[in-house]
C-alpha cells in the first residue's frame, strides 16, 4: 500500500492492482457510513484495518463483494467493477474468499460438503477432485480428521479454521477477513492466527479486520486505522505502532495496547 | 474457604433404587406429589369405568358377518354393516366386477409410498418408479386401453378417491407452497406483492368456498361446451388452499435463518436458486417438520370437504350406506371404521415426521 495513493487519486493505480476503491461513499439511512474511501490493494499485500466499533472497517471490506452496496464512487476488483450486474458480483465473489466473525459454516452439512459446496456447484469441479482438494486445505488448516463431522461438533476455533479452508477451496486471489477472531474464546485465537500467518506466508492477498496487533505487526504490509468513516491513517507496521501520526490514532492504539 | 480434599478418586456408585426401574418410573411420572397422585386415580377410575363397557360392545357382544336382522337382535356392535358394505364403502360406484383395478391402484400408491418412508431410497430410479407408478394407476383407473373398461372419473369414489385428493394435493401443494413463500420474500415488489395478495386472499375464505367455487362459478366464466372434470377441479382447490398455509409456515422458517447463512452462501459465489436450495431451504424446511406435518394432515380430513361439492369420497360413501333404511341406526359403528382409516392415514404421517426429524437432527 502506498500512503500517497491512500491519500488522493492523482496517480493512475498500479497495474498489479487487486482492489481499487474510488471516492467510495455509503450510507445506512441517513447514516454516513463510508465517507469518499480511496484505497488501492496491490496483488499479494496484506492490510491490517483497525479502528473502533462503528467506524466502517467492517462495511469497507463487506462492499469488495457486495454483500453491502455503495452509494457513490467506484469500487473495482481485479478488473471488474462492482455495479449492479449479478454475473460480475457472482464471479467477483467466486474469487473473493471471506472469513465471518461468527463462521457461518452450514450447520447441515459435514465439514467436507461444507468445502465441496463451492467448487461443486460454483466451478463445476468433479466430486472427487472436489473433495481431493478439500481434503488438502483441510489438512493446510490441520483438521483433516475432522471431515465427517458437523460444525456443531467442532470448537470454534476449529469452525473458523473450517471456514478458513472453505474460502480457500474456492481457490480465491483475495482473502477477507471480518474480525475472524473476535467471537473466539481465548485459548483458540493462537490457532488460527496460525493458519492466517501460514497463508500470509504463501503470499496470499488478505485484508483483515482485527484488533491483534501482533498479527499486524508479523505479517502485514500495512495497518489502515479508521474512524468516522474514513481512513484517518495508513501506515507501514513499524511507523503505525511506533510513530502513530493522529491524535484519534494514538488514543486508539492506547486504548487496545496496555 | 473450607474445602474437604478428595485426594484419592471415589467409586462409581449405582444411583438410588427409588429413582430408577419400574418403581422409580411410576413415582416419577405418576405419583409426583400428591395432586399427580390424585390425577393418576381419577384416570384409573375413569379408564376402570369406560373400558370394560366398551370392550364388551366392540367386540363381546358384538357380531360381525350377519345380516341387518342380525343387527337388530344384538346387544353389542353391529360391525356387520362394515361387511356387508366393505366394498361399497371402499370403491363407491367403481363397476363392481372392476374392484380389483381401484385396489391394484392403491396398493401399488401405498408400496411406493411405503418405499420412499427411507431416505436412502431416494434417488433418480425411485423418480422413475414414481412417475411410471403414477401412469400406471392412472390407466387402472381410468381404463379405456389395454382392453381394460373404460370407467368415467364420475364412478370414481370411497377410499381411492380419497386417497388421490390428498396424495396428488399434498405432493402438489407443497412446492407451491415453498415457491410462494420465497416469492413473498423476494426483493421484487411486483412479484411479492402477488404471493401477499395469493396467500392473504386464499386464506381469507374457507376450503368450502373455495370448492363451491370450482364447482359452480368457474364453469360459468368457461365457453359454452367445454367442461373440466370435477375431480381434477376439487384437487386444484385443495391444492390452492393449502399451498397458501404452507407458505406462511415456509416463510417462518426462512426467517428463523441467520444473515449469515445467506452471506456466507453468496460469498461462495452461490447465486440466488443455488443458495436457496443447498443452504438455506435445507435447513428452514427442517425447522417447520412438525407445523407443515400439521397442515397436511388438516388438509388430508380437510379432503372429506368435497362431498358438498357431490363427490363420493369415502365419508359420502359412509353415509349413503346409512341412509339405506336396512342399516339405519349403525351409524356409531360405521363411522368409527372410517375413523380408524383417517386415523391410519393422519398417524402415519405424523409418525413419519417424526422418523425424519430424528434422521436429520442427529447431524447437528
Amino acid at each position: 500500500m502506498n500512503k500517497a495513493v491512500a491519500n488522493s487519486r492523482e496517480t493512475q493505480s498500479p497495474d498489479d492492482a487487486m482492489i481499487d476503491f474510488i471516492d467510495v461513499h455509503k450510507w445506512f439511512g441517513d447514516f454516513h457510513v463510508l465517507r469518499g474511501i480511496n484505497l488501492t490493494i496491490r496483488k499479494q499485500e496484506r492490510i491490517v484495518i483497525c479502528g473502533p466499533s462503528g467506524s466502517g472497517k467492517s462495511t469497507l471490506i463487506r462492499c469488495i463483494n457486495r454483500l453491502e452496496e455503495h452509494q457513490r464512487g467506484r469500487i473495482i476488483v481485479d478488473g471488474i467493477e462492482m455495479t449492479n450486474n449479478i454475473k460480475n458480483i457472482e464471479k467477483v465473489r467466486a474469487e473473493v474468499g471471506m472469513v465471518f466473525q461468527h463462521f457461518n459454516l452450514f450447520p447441515h452439512l459435514t465439514i467436507l460438503e461444507n468445502l465441496t459446496l463451492g467448487p461443486l456447484w460454483v466451478r463445476k469441479v468433479p466430486k472427487a477432485e472436489a473433495e481431493d482438494a478439500a481434503m488438502h486445505y483441510l489438512e493446510k488448516v490441520h483438521i483433516a480428521e475432522q471431515a465427517q463431522k458437523y460444525p456443531g461438533q467442532l470448537s470454534g476455533g476449529q469452525q473458523q479454521r473450517v471456514a478458513i479452508a472453505r474460502s480457500l477451496s474456492m481457490n480465491p486471489k483475495v482473502m477477507l477477513f471480518d474480525e475472524p477472531t473476535s467471537a473466539l474464546d481465548p485459548e483458540m485465537i493462537k490457532e488460527v492466527l496460525d493458519v492466517m500467518i501460514e497463508l500470509a506466508q504463501e503470499g496470499m492477498t488478505m485484508i483483515v479486520v482485527t484488533h491483534e496487533m501482533g498479527f499486524a505487526k508479523s505479517v502485514a504490509h500495512g495497518v489502515l486505522f479508521m474512524d468516522y468513516g474514513q481512513i484517518v491513517e495508513g501506515n507501514t507496521p513499524e511507523e503505525f505502532f511506533k510513530n502513530p501520526q493522529h491524535e484519534r490514532t494514538k488514543l486508539f492504539l492506547s486504548q487496545i495496547l496496555h | 474457604m473450607h474445602a474437604y480434599v478428595q485426594d484419592k478418586p471415589s467409586p462409581e456408585l449405582k444411583p438410588p433404587v427409588t429413582q430408577v426401574g419400574a418403581i422409580g418410573w411410576a413415582r416419577n411420572n405418576l405419583f409426583n406429589g400428591w395432586f399427580n397422585s390424585i390425577l393418576t386415580i381419577l384416570t384409573l377410575l375413569l379408564l376402570w369405568k369406560v373400558v370394560p363397557p366398551f370392550f364388551e360392545w366392540a367386540f363381546l357382544d358384538s357380531v360381525w358377518t350377519t345380516t341387518h336382522q342380525g343387527c337388530k337382535e344384538a346387544t353389542g356392535a353391529c360391525w356387520s354393516i362394515i361387511y356387508r358394505n366393505f366394498r361399497f364403502i371402499i370403491f363407491g360406484f367403481y363397476p363392481y366386477e372392476q374392484h380389483w383395478r381401484p385396489l391394484l391402484a392403491m396398493l401399488i400408491l401405498i408400496g411406493l409410498l411405503f418405499y420412499s418412508r427411507d431416505r436412502t431410497h431416494w434417488n433418480k430410479y425411485l423418480g422413475y418408479g414414481w412417475i411410471l407408478g403414477l401412469a400406471f394407476m392412472g390407466v387402472l383407473m381410468r381404463g379405456g386401453i389395454l382392453g381394460l373398461e373404460h370407467v368415467e372419473s364420475t364412478q370414481w369414489g370411497g377410499l381411492p378417491l380419497t386417497l388421490l385428493l390428498s396424495v396428488f394435493g399434498l405432493t402438489a401443494a407443497y412446492p407451491l407452497g415453498v415457491i410462494l413463500s420465497l416469492g413473498r420474500q423476494s426483493k421484487l415488489p411486483a412479484l411479492k406483492l402477488l404471493c401477499v395478495l395469493y396467500i392473504e386472499l386464499i386464506r381469507g375464505v374457507p376450503l368450502i368456498s373455495l370448492l363451491f367455487m370450482s364447482s359452480i362459478i368457474f364453469p360459468l366464466f368457461l365457453p359454452e361446451g367445454v367442461t373440466f372434470n370435477k375431480i381434477l377441479r376439487a384437487q386444484v382447490a385443495i391444492i390452492l388452499f393449502t399451498g397458501a398455509y404452507i407458505a406462511e409456515v415456509v416463510r417462518g422458517g426462512l426467517q428463523a435463518m441467520s444473515r449469515g447463512q445467506y452471506e456466507a452462501a453468496e460469498s461462495l459465489g452461490l447465486n440466488y436458486y443455488l443458495t436457496m436450495r443447498l443452504v438455506i431451504l435445507p435447513q428452514a424446511l427442517k425447522i417447520v417438520i412438525p407445523p407443515t406435518v400439521s397442515i397436511l394432515i388438516s388438509a388430508f380430513k380437510d379432503t372429506s370437504l368435497v362431498v358438498i361439492i357431490a363427490l363420493w369420497d369415502l365419508l359420502k360413501t359412509t353415509q349413503s350406506v346409512l341412509s339405506n333404511p336396512e342399516w339405519m341406526g349403525f351409524s356409531r359403528e360405521a363411522y368409527l371404521f372410517i375413523a380408524i382409516l383417517y386415523f391410519l392415514g393422519c398417524f402415519s404421517m405424523s409418525n413419519y415426521s417424526r422418523k425424519l426429524e430424528r434422521e436429520l437432527s442427529r447431524k447437528d
